[in-house]
């Protein structure tokens, strides 16, 4: 028995320099990669076709870790070699331990029916059985015996919706119906990681929809490790814990949605992600100012604050406590009348009414408070600590695409109207 | 000039010579086989033998191929050729019995391995496209007359359908639903009765219907070598020019033809 490791982000597959080709002289044309030479003049040279080019990946256990790319990128190709539906050329595919490419094919068989799982574009179900008997087949070629089989096959069909379905015949059934029996299928072997390869791209777009909060909704309590293969970039970002971009073989940038679309690692990915609705996916916490001055409740009079704000022309500052959690906001305006009256303490022009938001908020969400609100927008964690501020400024840099420059610009021509 | 043919001829003497207690072997094989089937067939008393096939036809083809079977039959036998009609149905089960016994494997074979596959190809072009009456020479040769060099000339010419169609049958299996097999774990002989041969059985059916058909037009023709049955009639037709009798041959062979046919196809389409 295996130790049952439930730590997080703990490596649950290691892909280390994979590289498959197809063609006859494998052994050449590894050797003119390694030499640096590009795809097309190998395929000149030796006629082979380089389909992953040294691809190195770490997938954590019980994340979503999505691949994406164009057709012909390599991304189907490198998900079947995780199952060695396709035997890659030369390096290694560690899961659990196990190298993959270097099993025995007893093994790969033991693995397959037990560690590994997979869903198809095309559902590949077996249209002349019921649905009953697809989602069993998996056990069935374990050998396990028909009542058993079958009474799993049924759980299974619970976790996906397929109830009252259990006897009809597979051709019978809708795309997303049958993608339902492709995916109670994969779960019946109650495998540790789940392959989904372009699992939603032969369905219509609602129904794709759909089947995505499904399976982010499943997600929250199988927490599988799943590797999902996708040429939409909309369906990596909204299911992806972590995306990797593929082009020509390549993987060209790995991290979070957020990662790819504020720091694009070239050109490629930059143009890839340019149409993507940013305000959905920017988060509070990348275009913020971290760590801005505060005013320290009971600790600061409104002397030493008004020098702060003129230092950095501000006409706000947030307050906090000494555990640095956020008690609210004062203004130049009130502190300048404090300073009038002589008064030694903030406490009375605190105002406990501010605009917060948790680091985590996108973009969409900040945008309506922008209208309700003058001063920042603070952004505090969910212990109500301190994080940063929004100036409006960088908010209106982010939902127009334009930089401050050009920002500037058009306020100035705006006045000179 | 190019004489192929004496070499031929010295490759069949050679075999003859060298292979004769296998081809006695397979003699007393094949014809205790043939033999025994008709003696079954003769056994069960005719009214039997056509309720059963009506019956047949009535559950795998429907009513009209029962009535006409029903009809056809009683015709046969009202044509008195009922012992030749037994006798050419036991020939025609038999051949296609194990026509269909190495036909379905070597199927399997050329679909699964391409280098069969490209072997396979022209052996079948020849063994189909040969005129049938070819094989009659050295089937004597190594048999001598009679059913058993009759039925191996129909299994060597009824054999190429059902090889092709099995093939063809696997090959059209969605690679996506192989491929789905593979990554659930399914060894190749798993792979095979799970996923391949019930998703190629409607072609392989069709295949085993042009199989039977195919050993019926040859049994007809092996009659020339004492095969016997419905083929003597036809040919004692021919032969003293006798135009009603051997009419009245080929219509019990059409009937037979049809009925095989309709209840064969029946199996088939049902399967689809």
């Amino acid at each position: 028995m295996k130790p049952i490791i439930k730590e997080k982000n703990m490596s649950k597959i290691e892909i280390k320099s994979l590289h498959l080709i197809f063609g006859k002289d494998k052994n050449k044309a590894l050797k003119k990669l390694q030499e640096g030479k590009n795809k097309a003049e190998i395929l000149k040279v030796t006629g082979c076709t380089v389909a992953v080019n040294n691809a190195n990946l770490s997938i954590h256990e019980g994340e979503i870790f999505v691949i994406m790319g164009l057709s012909g990128s390599g991304k189907s190709t490198l998900l079947r070699c995780l199952n060695r539906l396709i035997r890659p050329t030369s390096g290694e595919i560690i899961i659990n331990g196990t190298d993959i490419s270097k099993v025995s094919s007893k093994e790969l068989l033991e693995i397959r029916r037990k560690e590994l799982s997979m869903v198809f574009q095309h559902f590949g179900l077996l249209p002349h059985r019921t649905v009953l008997q697809n989602i069993a087949f998996g056990l069935e070629l374990q050998g396990i015996q028909k009542n058993e089989r079958e009474k799993t096959a049924m759980d299974c069909m619970q976790q996906v919706g397929l109830i009252g379905y259990e006897n009809q015949l597979v051709s019978q059934l809708s795309g997303g119906m049958q993608q339902r029996v492709g995916l109670a299928r994969a779960l019946a072997n109650n495998p540790e990681v789940l392959l989904m390869d372009e699992a939603f791209s032969a369905l219509d777009p609602l129904i794709r929809v759909q089947m995505q909060d499904e399976l982010l909704q499943l997600q929250t309590k199988m927490k599988k490790t799943i590797i999902f293969i996708t040429h939409d970039l909309s369906e990596a970002i909204k299911l992806g814990d972590r995306i990797a971009i593929m082009k020509d073989g390549e993987i060209v940038q790995v991290g979070t949605s957020e990662e790819i679309l504020t720091e694009p690692a070239n050109e490629y990915v930059e143009r890839f992600v340019e149409n993507v609705d940013r305000s959905k996916i920017i988060t509070a916490s990348s275009i913020m100012i971290d760590k801005p001055v505060v005013a320290r409740f009971k600790k600061e009079g409104p002397e030493v604050l008004i020098r702060k704000m003129r230092q950095r022309n501000l006409i706000s500052l947030p307050v906090v406590d000494d555990k640095e959690v956020l008690i609210g906001e004062v203004l130049l305006n009130d502190l300048l009348e404090l300073r009038k009256e002589g008064v030694r303490s903030i406490d009375t022009v605190i105002q406990t009414e501010v605009h917060s938001v948790l680091s985590d908020t996108v973009v969409e969400d900040i945008l309506p408070l922008m209208t309700k609100t003058n001063s920042p927008i603070w952004v505090v964690n969910e212990q109500r600590e301190f994080q940063g501020v929004i100036p409006l400024s960088s908010l209106i840099i982010e939902v127009t695409g334009k930089d401050k420059k050009e920002i500037n610009e058009i306020i100035q021509n705006a006045i000179e109207l | 000039m190019i004489h192929i043919g004496q070499y031929i001829e010295a490759a069949i003497e050679w075999l003859t010579d060298h292979f004769a207690p296998f081809f006695d072997v397979l003699n007393i094989g094949i014809g205790g086989f043939i033999s025994g089937f008709q003696e079954i067939l003769f056994a069960i008393p005719f009214y039997i033998t056509i309720s059963l096939f009506v019956l047949l036809a009535w559950f795998k083809s429907g009513k009209g191929t029962s009535i006409f079977t029903l009809l056809g039959l009683l015709l046969i036998y009202g044509m008195g050729f009922w012992k030749e009609t037994m006798e050419t149905l036991a020939l025609v089960l038999s051949s296609s019995f194990i026509a269909l016994l190495l036909g379905i494997p070597l199927g399997i074979w050329t679909a699964n391995n391409n280098r069969c596959h490209k072997i396979m190809r022209p052996i079948l072009d020849f063994m189909q496209t040969m005129p049938a009456f070819v094989y009659l020479i050295p089937a004597v040769l190594f048999f001598g007359l009679g059913t058993v060099p009759g039925a191996f000339a129909t299994i060597i010419f009824a054999m190429p359908p059902v090889v092709r169609l099995t093939g063809l049958g696997i090959l059209q299996v969605p690679k996506s639903v192989t491929e789905a097999a593979r990554s659930f774990g399914a060894t190749r002989r798993q792979q095979l009765f799970k996923v391949q041969l019930p998703l190629a059985l409607p072609t392989i059916l069709t295949g085993i219907n042009q199989t039977i058909m195919m050993s019926l037009s040859m049994v007809v023709i092996a009659a020339m070598i004492s095969a016997g049955g419905l083929g003597e009639v036809v040919l004692k037709g021919i032969t003293q020019m006798k135009i009603g009798l051997g009419f009245e041959g080929g219509i019990g062979v059409v009937i037979l033809a049809i009925i095989l046919d309709r209840i064969t196809q029946g199996i088939a389409q049902k399967k689809k």
